[in-house]
């Protein structure tokens, strides 16, 4: 935000650098006040909101994590550190923090490389691939709302779309109940994610290939590369800010998973779905436990703000080199 | 550039994440306060009668008021059950509800009581409240204040397919656990799925553990139960097993765990096109069952939640509720005349023919033409106990925490043991 004053401050010391008259000075503060006034003007009204609905309510809610409170009133009810405790003992949440992790690796090991092979295969001329980008990338415009309720039917057991595809192709004794075994749900789910979400990753590759240089690829041609050492070598460098940036979308995306769980199983069958998110929701709007659930929104908070930093820091410094002012000292 | 918006990025989502609780409260309490400049009054009414022909009928039944009462408008917001649970929590917790509301009385209703946001009908409803049958009252009197008005009173049985039934060679429905055991199993050897049940919404399955506590334990253990926060009554526990026998059998529909109530391919739906023999469900059962499925017609039949051998309990108590409106504080004069004209007899004839639900208004009793209702206004009116639904009887908490314990058992994760310290630990926490 304060980056908006430097280049004034350096006009104007370009354009006086060594006045030193009464009057000019007062001129450069009644400027500086100005554009001060300016700045503020444009910030107040989006800061307003900013710290209005978003400050105040974390901030609320990490005051309220210390508290059993129903969600009536002001909490009053101090019990100190006693919710984290008691969270860090649920099995329902140390499930949860288990599947996150699950789900973050399947992720990572299976759909963001689906992706990727997907975005090199239809960054080849190939016909009719404008028609395939855009079929690959519609489940993601899709509303997860809409997503859950479809696949809840595609997936319902013996009559859904799933088992009747399975039946007609002699693999009638394959489909499973899906979403309603508990060993299974993870994966189905999994499943539905990867259809909702790889569309999205192909693009962001896609659009990564397209900056890499002809002249790169033909180069090691000529040096004499395969396919697959001019893609290792050549392709996946020049991908890789793209590669880390989906990298951090999909982790920051799988820690606070809801709307998919909520609308097929409700974290069922016996929470072997659940996530964080999905059991905030229970503790605060079935329970009415709303200082338990504040901690759990803590701990999700945490946990997403500890990775983007980290991540920032060690992950994408590359990436960012030039455009931050601070995480470098100065950028030396 | 890509530092300030991938930061932005990530702070606004992680935020969101936390902020949810909070900023979802704040957001959902837009109410009104219904004066207009033109001196009409608008009463917002939520209620949950998403599936028809109440849809229809009750949106009728609002322009009807409207017409009699020119300068009231009513405003219908209609949420599904689930949803509208979950939204009623953030709207008390904002503490601003709508004029009239749905509910089921019990515990959730004390809890708003308690926060100060519920109208007391006591004074100005007695004229003719004092009228309606006083069962269906009971759920919404709380320290001897009327704090809602019934438009529905009900109880829970069994539904059942009476071409299935005879199909499987039960000639009469059982009255007894055992005798309810042997026909699961014989509906299992002529290949008929006995029962189904939405595992995904865990109150279906509650039903039949606190049946059971009633018929084991007695009805007043489930009272003493919660007041003590002490569930470890043996009764209880032996609840459990039955429960735990009966799950044994594998009586339900394939892919139950993952089946919701009344979608396309839920309990009601199963049940209506003749897919399982029986379903564990209030009086509302064969509407759903026709909104969602085919229906049955008269091939569906009733019979009370027989009773176990050996118990406390008797096959006369029934386990039930209605359905209710109440009034937020403060909410204008219209709203209680709207809540006079939903609970009059020339109404309560309609809901009662058209909709399927029990007469609340004595005189209304002979609207009642269908040989089911018939049969589940006969035992309520014989009942020798009543015991409202758990999840509204009980602080939201437990509640909660019986229908999750419960369905645990049900998906074989937890004992008869396990469910009752669950439950206990959670009435001790909250």
């Amino acid at each position: 935000m304060t980056s908006t004053f430097l280049p004034d401050r350096r006009t104007d010391s370009d354009v006086a650098p060594t006045s030193a008259t009464a009057a000019s000075s007062r001129g450069r503060a009644r400027r500086r006040l100005l554009n001060w006034l300016t700045a503020v003007g444009f910030q107040v009204p989006a800061l307003v909101l900013f710290i209005g609905l978003v400050i105040l309510p974390m901030l609320f809610a990490l005051y309220a994590a210390f508290f059993r409170w129903g969600g009536f009133g002001m909490p009053s009810d101090y019990v100190g550190g006693d919710n984290f405790t008691r969270l860090f003992q649920d099995d329902v949440f140390l499930g949860d923090l288990w599947r996150c992790l699950l789900l973050i690796a399947l992720s990572l090991a299976i759909q963001l490389p689906f992706a990727l092979a997907m975005a090199v295969a239809l960054n080849q001329r190939l016909r009719g691939r404008a028609v395939y980008r855009m079929l690959f990338f519609a489940p993601y415009v899709l509303s997860e709302a809409i997503t859950g309720v479809l696949f809840s039917m595609i997936f319902a057991p013996g009559d859904g779309l799933a088992d009747h595809v399975l039946g007609s192709i002699g693999l009638g004794g394959v489909g499973g109940e899906w979403f309603a075994d508990p060993s299974y749900v993870m994966a189905t789910l999994f499943l539905v994610m990867t259809w909702k979400y790889f569309g999205f990753h192909m693009m962001l590759y896609l659009a990564g290939l397209q900056s890499v240089p002809a002249e790169l690829t033909e180069a090691a041609l000529i040096d004499g590369a395969g396919p697959w050492q001019r893609f290792r070598n050549v392709t996946l460098p020049l991908l890789a800010p793209t590669l880390r940036i989906s990298v951090f979308l999909s982790v920051i995306g799988a820690i606070q998973l809801f709307d998919l769980v909520w609308v097929i199983t409700q974290g069922g069958p016996d929470h072997h779905s659940e996530t964080m998110a999905v059991t905030m929701f229970q503790y605060g709007f079935k329970r009415y436990q709303v200082g338990y659930a504040s901690a759990i929104s803590v701990v999700m908070f945490g946990i997403c703000l500890v990775f983007a930093l980290a991540y920032q820091r060690f992950v994408l410094r590359r990436d960012l080199e030039g455009a931050t002012t601070t995480m470098r000292g100065d950028g030396k | 550039m890509g530092d300030r918006a991938l930061s932005r990025r990530g702070f606004l989502a992680a935020s969101a994440a936390a902020g949810l609780g909070m900023t979802a409260l704040s957001a959902c309490g837009g109410g009104s306060d219904g004066g207009s400049s033109d001196g009409t009054t608008t009463i917002e009414w939520w209620n949950i009668s998403t599936t028809e022909p109440t849809h229809t009928v009750w949106a009728g039944l609002a322009k009807k008021f409207e017409a009699q009462n020119p300068k009231v408008k009513v405003k219908i917001v209609q949420l599904e059950n689930d949803a509208y649970k979950s939204k009623m929590t953030a709207l008390t917790a904002s503490g601003k509800l709508p004029d009239i509301f749905h509910t089921w009385g019990g515990g959730v209703l004390q809890q708003q009581v308690d926060a100060g946001l519920v109208e007391d009908l006591t004074d100005r409803t007695k004229p003719w409240s004092d009228g309606l049958l006083s069962v269906a009252k009971q759920p919404y009197l709380l320290d001897k204040k009327m704090y809602g008005i019934p438009f529905d009173i009900g109880m829970i049985g069994f539904w059942y397919n009476k071409a299935l039934f005879k199909q499987a060679g039960i000639s009469t429905p059982p009255t007894t656990w055992s005798g309810f055991l042997d026909a699961v199993g014989k509906l299992k050897a002529k290949n008929i799925t006995p029962i189904a049940l939405a595992g995904k919404e865990k109150w279906p399955g509650m039903y039949y553990w606190a049946y059971l506590a009633m018929r084991t334990a007695g009805i007043d253990a489930l009272q003493k139960a919660a007041d003590n926060k002490d569930f470890s009554d043996p009764g209880l526990i032996q609840a459990g097993q039955h429960l735990k026998d009966l799950v044994g059998l594998k009586p339900f529909q394939k892919g139950f765990l993952g089946a919701a109530y009344s979608t396309p391919t839920g309990q009601a739906a199963t049940m209506g096109n003749g897919k399982a023999a029986m379903e564990l469900m209030g009086q509302w059962a064969p509407v759903v069952e026709a909104d969602s499925g085919k229906g049955l017609g008269s091939d569906l039949g009733f019979f009370p939640f027989p009773a176990v051998e050996g118990g406390k309990g008797a096959i006369t108590e029934v386990f039930g509720g209605g359905g209710g409106h109440a009034l937020r504080k403060g909410a204008p004069q219209a709203a209680v005349d709207f809540l006079k004209f939903f609970a009059s007899e020339a109404t309560d004839l309609e809901l009662v023919k058209k909709t399927n639900t029990l007469p609340i208004v004595p005189g209304a009793e002979k609207a009642l033409s269908d040989p089911n209702t018939k049969a589940v206004q006969a035992q309520l009116k014989a009942a020798t106990g009543f015991q409202l639904y758990l999840d509204q009887a009980y602080a939201p908490a437990v509640g909660q925490e019986v229908n999750d314990s419960v369905a645990a058992l049900i998906a074989g994760s937890k004992s008869p043991e396990q469910v009752t310290q669950s439950i206990t630990k959670t009435a001790k926490e909250a």
